[in-house]
């Protein structure tokens, strides 16, 4: 590392001022100059802390959980009378595929990451994930593949093959405008940001954890993390080839889909599903985890039977692999293998039911708070059992043959999913909160933002099992009068009564969203500890130091946190408060580590993002926007590797000197 | 336990000390791409394995094949993967000028073969199988051009390798480096062994 | 680390011998010969099985020696063979259900 062309004199290398962090650059690749931490957009572009970073990632998500709303909403209003004229038939084509894509990947898998890229380090204890300089480029890598995807809506139109795409469908010759190719390049790209982070937090838990915190005593929120990035690392790959192969088959010419050449429209179908089943149980176990902490913590009880808790993630992830063809039951597979998919299918409701049994059990005889975010957790329980119903019917394959491909299992998904899956985040929304910004979600509004979701979701999504058992077919972009039906609970009642249900759901939301920006505007701070919570990230500032903790708490017990505040009593056997979170994080304060090196910045990860998204580009508008985008990508790679992880001790100014920890500029 | 507080953020260089598992984080890192691996070789081979017979216009696979020069290609391989060993071996003992003599010849051997596949290539399009003639050779050249793509990125790294440890640009533990690019290697080979049974050696 | 003759069971932290890496070499280098005498020689009913059990000898045998798995933490070859088995179950179930191992 060179460091000679340096010269620290007193007050340009060390300057911090108004808690604003400057430190000396070093040089890499002996022509760029690190970047230095500086306040404003620049600390935020360059950054690899893992909080900002799970700020980026759920901003941006619940960005793209507005524009799929919008896009569903679209769709509500287009069937919510007959003969609609909101969208032609390719424009609601476009919607739904877009709808779906958007709310899988860009919102719901993001939103996760948010959550696990700041809550994941914190609650095992450490300072941040094994590889900060990939964390970033896998934020930016999503970024770049969100905005690729979209881009579509403005060059061109959207894809409008479904979300899964369905081959030869989605070949060149029954989709031969460039969504399709934008969807497969935004996936692609989008993928390998989340590869990338699955490895990161994979090795993150294995090796971070702090002294004391065996993997039977980490929170059920890092646990279930953990085997979402199992799924992941294993699944994505799958629909890597999948999408390489529609790729060449649009962009060069292959022969994969083509049917005349002798090709299987379920070679597709296959390679999709076994990715895509483990996706959907990367997209609820993150919201396992959030309840499984929300739920304990505003029950006053600790949560039942931790150890089936754990061990029902982990099955389910493992058996998430062996029953991804009970999405082509339909499809022609033959009566031996669906029957097989159809006993696997059935085999995974056991270990989703257990989790349901011990969160009611956790609930059972405590003494129930119902905050904000404990109504939505307590949402979850009851909403995802209901769509986990309808789930069951569906793995009953003859059954399946009647319900696949209507509203039913549209009606299922959305249960599972925003009654399921949203509400566990906006759970974690109320929840964690003051943590990350100091202060705390208005209750009163939290209240309207629940019941309007809980009674707009229901009112969009129950008429749906009815509509699809009467027949209403998925992806129909128009009803008529006559299809209505007779009577007064007809096909046009009840498409009538989810389109307000829609509606209502958007309220909700907007509840949300003014709730933010009222508790940003409100000047009052939250206190460190507003829920007497019991995990580890609770013992910290809010918001965190960007150290995390002044010293790395040494774990005794599950539930570590309480465990400090509380000690049984020997005379009453009841738990008796022995600390304050306050006084709990002081102590820390005071013990703080003299010698803290956290990771610096690094203008690599953006860069590469960039060249990828260029790269991908090229797919589409020619090789020589390809090759400079394979240029960039070689140079970011090349710079990054020669970029040493940790920077210099003279780059950094610790956080921590003589015991005294100094205030860095404060997110939020 | 004090190590851990000053130096967690720095991820784990000498062969993870200071890691809950005592591993090195990289090296987790590697296995894990490696396991991930297998999940993405085995959808393009399984693709090759349902389509390999599939050949409505242009030649047959076993008209096609040469299984000696294939022979010879995988034999190169195979010995790429000795030699690559022989220079973890000698970055372990931190003998710097043997590393390199083994790397050179591993990243020779590899271009060797990387060669051999495009004269192959060449020749198979020159006696009628493209990649866009049938589903045969659309999953072949997938399957093989995916191989090769890794032993031609596995090849430049050794050779950045080779570079940054002369200019000492080297950032972390230099042996470990050299055992985790080996990782790779072996992997690469490793697929090969499978390729070359699969799709050369069992005729469909 | 010694060149010294090295049984291939020798345990060192850092790898086996040299000398032992290289018998390995030999010996996949001859499995890999006999694999190629497939393409000369009629092997019957042996032909298929003795390919596939000769390319997994290969197989585990690089990932065990020329990795390292077999003398490094069971993590890591937890890591691996989970990946490696998924693959495996995955499209061994999907190519199932297009009849493909049915002659």
């Amino acid at each position: 590392m060179s460091t000679n062309e340096l010269t620290l004199t007193p007050g340009n290398a060390l300057d911090v001022a108004k808690g604003k962090l400057v430190v000396a650059p070093t040089q890499s690749l002996g022509a760029v100059r690190r970047p230095v931490n500086t306040t404003g957009w620049r600390e935020w572009l360059f950054t690899v802390d893992h909080k900002k970073l799970g700020i980026m990632y759920g901003t941006v998500a619940f960005v793209f959980f507005i524009v799929g709303g919008v896009e569903a909403l679209f769709i509500r209003l287009q069937l919510a009378l007959p003969d609609g004229r909101i969208l032609s038939a390719d424009k609601y084509n476009q919607m739904f595929t877009m709808h779906a894509t958007t709310m899988i990947f860009l919102f719901a898998m993001p939103m996760a990451a948010a959550f696990a890229n700041y809550f994941l380090p914190l609650q095992i204890g450490a300072r941040d994930v094994a590889f900060p300089r990939l964390n970033a480029l896998s934020f930016w890598l999503f970024l770049t593949g969100g905005l690729i995807l979209n881009a579509s809506w403005f060059l061109g139109g959207a894809a409008d093959g479904g979300w899964f795409m369905y081959a030869p469908n989605s070949g060149p010759v029954f989709s031969p405008s460039n969504g399709v190719d934008f969807w497969i390049l935004g996936l692609q790209i989008a993928g390998i940001a989340s590869l990338i982070g699955s490895i990161n937090l994979i090795v993150t838990v294995l090796n971070m954890r702090a002294p004391g915190m065996t993997l039977m005593k980490m929170p059920v929120f890092t646990w279930m993390i953990l085997v979402v990035q199992f799924l992941l690392v294993f699944s994505l790959p799958v629909i890597t080839v999948a999408l390489v192969l529609l790729m060449f088959q649009r962009s060069y010419g292959a022969t994969f889909f083509d049917v005349s050449q002798g090709a299987d429209p379920l070679l597709w179908q296959h390679l999709f599903w076994i990715f895509g089943h483990p996706e959907v149980y990367v997209l609820i176990l993150p919201a396992f985890g959030i309840i499984s902490e929300v739920l304990p913590t505003f029950s006053r009880k600790p949560l039942f039977g931790y150890p089936f808790v754990v061990f029902s993630g982990a099955s389910i992830g493992l058996v998430g692999f062996g029953v991804w063809a009970h999405h082509m039951f339909a499809s022609g597979l033959g009566p031996v293998s669906v029957a097989v998919f159809s006993m696997a299918t059935m085999a995974i409701a056991i270990p989703t039911g257990v989790k349901i049994f011990n969160w009611i059990l956790t609930m059972w005889g405590g003494k129930i708070w119902y905050s904000a975010a404990m109504k939505f957790a307590i949402g979850l329980v009851i909403l995802f059992t209901i769509g986990g119903l309808s789930g069951v019917t569906h793995a009953v394959a003859p059954s399946d043959t009647q319900q696949t491909d209507t509203y039913y299992i549209v009606a299922h998904f959305h249960y599972v999913l925003f009654g399921g899956m949203v509400f566990g985040l906006f759970s974690g929304f109320y929840y964690w909160w003051p943590k990350v910004f100091g202060k705390m979600l208005n209750e009163k509004l939290g209240s309207w933002n629940f019941w309007f979701m809980v009674i707009g979701m229901n009112m969009a999504f129950g008429p749906m099992h009815i509509l699809g058992l009467q027949g209403q077919p998925r992806r129909m972009y128009v009803w008529t009068e006559a299809r209505g039906g007779e009577g007064l609970f007809n096909f046009g009642f009840w498409n009538m009564v989810s389109s307000i249900g829609s509606f209502i759901l958007a309220i909700g939301v907007l509840f949300f969203i003014i709730n933010v920006i009222k508790t940003t505007r409100n000047p009052e701070r939250a206190p460190l500890d507003p829920w007497d919570a019991r995990t580890l990230e609770w013992i910290t500032t809010s918001p965190p130091k960007v150290h995390n903790f002044d010293r790395i708490p040494v774990v005794h017990h599950l539930d570590e946190f309480f465990h400090r505040k509380y000690e049984e009593d020997e005379a009453t056997h009841t738990m008796k408060q022995v600390a304050t979170g306050e006084e709990l994080v002081r102590a820390e304060e005071a013990a703080a580590d003299a010698d803290i090196h956290m990771p610096g910045p690094s203008y690599w990860p953006l860069l590469l993002s960039i060249g990828m998204g260029v790269l991908g580009m090229g797919v589409i508008y020619g090789t020589p926007i390809m090759v400079v985008g394979g240029l960039i990508v070689l140079f970011s790679s090349y710079g990054w590797v020669l970029e040493p992880s940790v920077p210099d001790a003279i780059d950094f100014d610790t956080p921590s000197t003589d015991g005294h920890t100094k205030e860095i500029t404060p997110v939020g | 336990m004090a190590d851990i507080a000053t130096h967690d953020t720095d991820h784990a260089t000498d062969h993870g000390h200071h890691s809950s598992t005592g591993l090195s984080n990289n090296k987790l890192a590697m296995w894990l791409f490696l396991g991930s691996e297998c999940l993405l070789f085995g959808g393009l081979i399984s693709t090759y394995m349902l389509y390999r017979g599939r050949v409505q216009n242009g030649p047959h696979p076993s008209q096609i094949y040469d299984i000696p020069f294939t022979s010879v290609s995988s034999f190169v391989l195979l010995m790429s993967s000795l030699t690559m060993v022989l220079a973890v071996s000698s970055a372990h003992r931190k003998d710097d000028s043997k590393t390199n003599l083994w790397l050179t010849i591993t990243a020779l051997l590899g271009a060797t073969f990387v060669g051999g596949q495009v004269y192959e290539f060449t020749t198979f399009y020159r006696e009628g199988l493209g990649f866009t003639t049938s589903l045969f050779g659309s999953s072949f050249y997938s399957l093989t051009g995916f191989h090769g793509v890794h032993v031609s990125v596995g090849v430049i790294m050794l050779l950045s390798l080779m570079g940054i440890i002369k200019k000492n640009k080297i950032t972390g533990d230099k042996a470990e480096v050299v055992e985790l690019i080996g990782l790779y290697w072996h992997f690469v080979d490793v697929v090969w062994i499978v390729i070359f049974t699969l799709v050369y050696l069992i005729p469909s | 680390m010694t060149t010294a003759t090295e049984t291939h069971e020798d345990a060192q932290e850092h790898g086996m011998s040299d000398a032992g890496y290289i018998k390995i070499a030999i010996i996949l280098a001859l499995i890999t010969a006999l694999e190629v005498s497939t393409y000369y020689v009629d092997f019957g009913p042996l032909f298929m099985p003795s390919l596939l059990i000769m390319m997994v000898v290969k197989f585990v045998m690089v990932v065990s020696y020329f990795m390292h798995l077999k003398f490094d933490s069971k993590i890591f070859s937890f890591l691996f063979y989970t990946g490696l088995g998924l693959a495996l179950f995955v499209y061994f179930a999907a190519l199932a259900t297009f009849k493909f191992f049915i002659a």
